[in-house]
């Protein structure tokens, strides 16, 4: 039942030996051997496993991998610019220090990436609601927020 | 890579360990009591080795939880040793490599494993700087070092590490008296440095345990039984083969299954269907429709005399009284356990986020009749744990799939629904805390009893308490554990004349062990809590109230502090400001939180901000302690306003976020954390002083705002 499906991840395009119901999660973590996208619940109920899908924040870990094969998709490590440096938004995380066990920063760096692609000025309450989605259990909320305005802040510049 | 062979392999450099009697700040030896990590491993190279890049690479029993520990003992060392941080590199808990430190545990690592590096650090830097002066022929005293060279003062000779050592490392045994660095000489203890694994997280490199791959690696997935007890009746391998071709190996021993197959999904699946096809036996009933309150208390009981002082006048009619609750908690870990194992020519490894990986091989050399040498356990970290999650019995899942196939790379990620319904919960308890006030509104008699399950069984070198030894065809009882977790911090840190505290443990329906601050949590929601209505009682603010009853500077230094951080802030309608304090331990990090709580027209409870003012001593990273405190308030305030774990009369049905509801953004507060540095203070872990202070913060605050005591949480106004 395996089928090949080709699917476009960070710029380039994979083709994969792969039962195409595998939730696209799988297919990144375990076929190309990526690390951003994370394994939390398999429920779209945590944001672990955000990637974005044409530019919008979306959990990979129950759609399945068929569902994607047109879509444009980039993960935690395509947003690492040409010149390996961080993108504004990974920059920010590292600035505020916006981690302890660091699980959940995938999911908030894709879910402020999709934010500010839509909103590049969000307040405090937009940056909240682009964040709703996924969790962190070690309480740093906070400065995941300050995270999201200062990268927020360099878009202004 | 073998790395048995590594230590072996790396030269010994045995040269007589002389003291330098030139330094002037060298301790007594009568005076300097070494780390006890220190006195375990005596050995210099056992923490430290210096590498042919003329790096230096720390070995540290303890393992990265997210606490950032790495980067504290880092800079420990390199402050030691006149290193930039980026010349240190560290080796996580490893069998085969790092010192034996136990668990990772009770905020201890700071305590135990930053301090023994900081001795054997600085005991190298006197060898090395003996070995330059020989070398160079110039007194120590005439010599400096920086980044790994050691120059005469006036720059005319130099000599690096390396070429002293010559490829050897330093293997003689720390002593006192060590001459440790100046404090005023620091440049990096103390600082906010950044933690470096931030950026890798950042970037998607491999750091977690789920991020491991070897060539050829297999999955594999775990059958539960549906309830505690339950026993496999009967499960069908060739109609599961029919339905998912291709698994590599269905694994039944007792009520144990697993099933190892080429993919993941596919594993799942395996699961998923083995799930609804099997015949289990009915199983333990747990208690539904009882109030947990009174259910919890008619249990039989151990009782256990806490503390004990001057005498209580019982049948006083002045006596006031209270009850409070905590259900049952869940660690909650966003990424659920993980292990990966391989078995072939009679060794086994095991890669394992467990917070004690020495425990663990011990246990699986018993659960899988091998000897400790056969088995070498790495750590690796692991999603955030708070606790005895479900890491060593997945380990332990792993372990014994990989002896059934070996040869291969075996990976077992737990479900979501795995680790919520297998975990083990942070207990329920009661606590029933009562005073008698006299008339200047001091507390002169004070008693406390608490109920509560053991808060810890982890598998301390036993099988017994490892799930799956409890699942086998000859099942394995689970053995009773720690139970001073439970009365931590059950006696009051405040000045009362008259005291009698009480544990009285039972053995409730739900598997329990640690979980951030163990009993602490409980017992100081209730303790501070009390405070405050035994304040309204005596007369006083709640400040006044709590300095009345303190000796200690320190503590009333945070209370005072935290006094003055919110003393300009007026609460708006329906909205009050809620104090309260704890000492961790009555022996650690001094804490005072502060939070200001909404309660809206329906009741809803939002906490908008939270201060905490925290005295842990020396400060070894700046920022570390304030990224745990503030964690640490948020995280309390989830468990105090939204968790408790449900079940029904089969098992827990608190199986996702949906029906285990934990913070989200649109609840979270704002923060704000003050550190009190004492330099000259022994450093002290502070992972688990917010969480007990904050949640009694967060109900008096409500009280404050509404009116409402709520004494059994989560908060529900």
């Amino acid at each position: 039942m395996n089928t090949t499906i080709h699917i476009q991840v960070n710029g380039k395009k994979h083709s994969v030996e792969v039962d195409p119901s595998t939730p696209l999660l799988y297919v990144l973590r375990n076929q190309l051997a990526l690390n951003g996208p994370k394994y939390g619940c398999g429920l779209q109920q945590c944001g672990a496993c955000m990637v974005l899908i044409n530019g919008k924040a979306e959990p990979s870990c129950m759609l399945p991998v068929a569902a994607a094969k047109d879509k444009t998709i980039v993960t935690l490590e395509g947003l690492i610019q040409k010149d390996n440096t961080l993108h504004p938004v990974q920059e920010a995380f590292v600035q505020e220090q916006a981690a302890q066990c660091g699980y959940c920063m995938n999911g908030m760096v894709i879910s402020a990436v999709s934010l500010l692609n839509e909103n590049p000025h969000p307040d405090d309450t937009a940056i909240r609601n682009g964040l709703q989605r996924a969790l962190c259990r070690c309480g740093t909320q906070s400065r995941i927020i300050k995270a999201v305005k200062r990268a927020a802040t360099k878009n202004a510049k | 890579m073998n790395r048995r062979n590594f230590l072996k392999n790396t030269g010994c450099l045995a040269i007589g360990f002389s003291l330098n009697t030139s330094f002037i700040d060298v301790p007594s030896p009568m005076l300097q009591e070494l780390p006890a990590s220190i006195k375990r491993h005596p050995n210099i190279d056992a923490w430290l080795q210096v590498l042919a890049n003329g790096h230096v690479r720390i070995f540290t029993g303890k393992l990265e939880l997210g606490q950032g520990i790495g980067t504290a003992i880092s800079q420990v060392a390199a402050e030691e040793l006149d290193l930039s941080m980026d010349l240190v590199e560290i080796v996580l808990a490893d069998t085969a490599r790092t010192p034996d430190e136990g668990y990772t545990v009770g905020s201890g690592s700071i305590e135990q494993s930053a301090m023994a590096v900081r001795f054997a650090a600085a005991a190298a830097r006197q060898k090395l700087l003996e070995l330059a002066a020989q070398q160079l022929g110039v007194p120590v005293e005439q010599l400096t070092m920086n980044n790994g060279t050691i120059s005469t003062r006036n720059g005319n000779s130099s000599i690096t590490f390396n070429q002293l050592l010559k490829g050897k490392q330093i293997t003689d045994k720390v002593q006192a008296p060590v001459a440790l660095k100046a404090r005023e000489d620091y440049k990096l203890v103390g600082k906010a440095i950044h933690r470096s694994d931030i950026n890798r997280m950042a970037r998607g490199e491999q750091h977690y345990i789920q991020d491991l791959r070897f060539p050829g690696m297999v999955y594999a997935s775990i059958v539960r039984p549906p309830a505690y007890e339950a026993r496999l009746q009967q499960l069908d391998e060739n109609a599961l083969q029919k339905s998912i071709p291709g698994i590599l190996k269905t694994v039944v021993n007792g009520s144990f299954v697993g099933v190892i197959a080429q993919d993941e999904y596919r594993a799942i699946k395996a699961q998923r269907w083995l799930q609804q096809h099997s015949k289990w036996t009915a199983g333990a009933k747990l208690p539904v429709g009882a109030n947990m309150i009174s259910y919890l208390k008619s249990l039989p009981t151990q009782n256990e005399k806490v503390a004990e002082k001057g005498s209580i006048a019982k049948d006083d009619t002045a006596w006031i009284k209270a009850q409070y609750y905590k259900p049952y908690h869940m660690h909650g870990s966003i990424g659920p356990s993980c292990a990966l194992a391989l078995y072939e020519n009679n060794q086994l490894h095991v890669w394992s986020h467990s917070q004690g990986i020495f425990p663990l091989r011990e246990s699986l050399a018993k659960l899988l009749k091998l000897s400790e040498e056969q088995i070498q356990v790495t750590g690796v970290p692991g999603s955030g744990c708070y606790g005895h999650n479900g890491a060593d019995d997945v380990a332990a899942d792993v372990a014994l799939l990989a002896m059934a196939y070996p040869g291969k790379h075996i990976k077992l990620q737990w479900t979501r629904s795995d680790e919520h319904g297998w975990e083990p919960y942070g207990s329920a308890m009661i606590m029933e805390p009562s005073a008698l006030l006299d008339s200047a509104g001091n507390i002169t008699s004070w008693q406390y009893d608490m109920w509560s399950d053991t808060h810890s069984i982890r598998p301390g070198g036993d099988a017994n308490n490892l799930l799956a030894a409890q699942h086998y065809a000859t099942p394995l009882k689970e053995k009773a554990g720690f139970s001073g977790g439970g009365y931590r911090n059950a006696d009051p840190y405040y000045t009362i004349p008259n005291q009698r505290v009480d544990a009285h443990f039972f053995k409730g329906p739900l598997r329990t062990s640690a979980l951030r601050s163990l009993g602490a949590y409980a017992n100081i929601f209730a303790i501070e809590s009390f405070m405050d209505e035994l304040a309204e009682k005596a007369g006083k603010d709640p400040f006044t109230f709590r300095l009345m009853h303190l000796q200690d500077e320190r503590a009333k230094a945070v209370i005072l502090k935290l006094q003055d951080m919110i003393s300009t802030i007026k609460p708006p309608a329906n909205t009050g400001i809620g104090i309260a304090f704890s000492r961790y331990k009555n022996s650690a990090s001094y804490c005072a939180v502060a939070a200001q709580v909404n309660v809206q027209s329906n009741d809803a409870i939002q906490i908008q901000k939270m201060w905490a003012v925290i005295d842990s001593g020396e400060v070894i990273n700046l920022d570390g302690l304030i990224n745990q405190t503030e964690g640490g308030m948020i995280q309390s305030a989830s468990w105090t306003l939204m968790e408790q774990v449900k079940f029904d009369v089969q098992h827990v049905t608190s199986r996702d976020w949906v029906s285990y509801p934990i913070m989200r953004f649109n609840q979270v507060p704002e923060v704000e954390v003050m550190v009190l540095d004492h330099p000259n203070e022994k450093a002290m872990g502070a992972g688990e002083a917010a969480q007990g202070p904050a949640s009694a913060a967060i109900a008096n605050a409500v009280y404050k705002a509404c009116g409402k005591r709520i004494r059994n949480l989560p908060l529900q106004a």
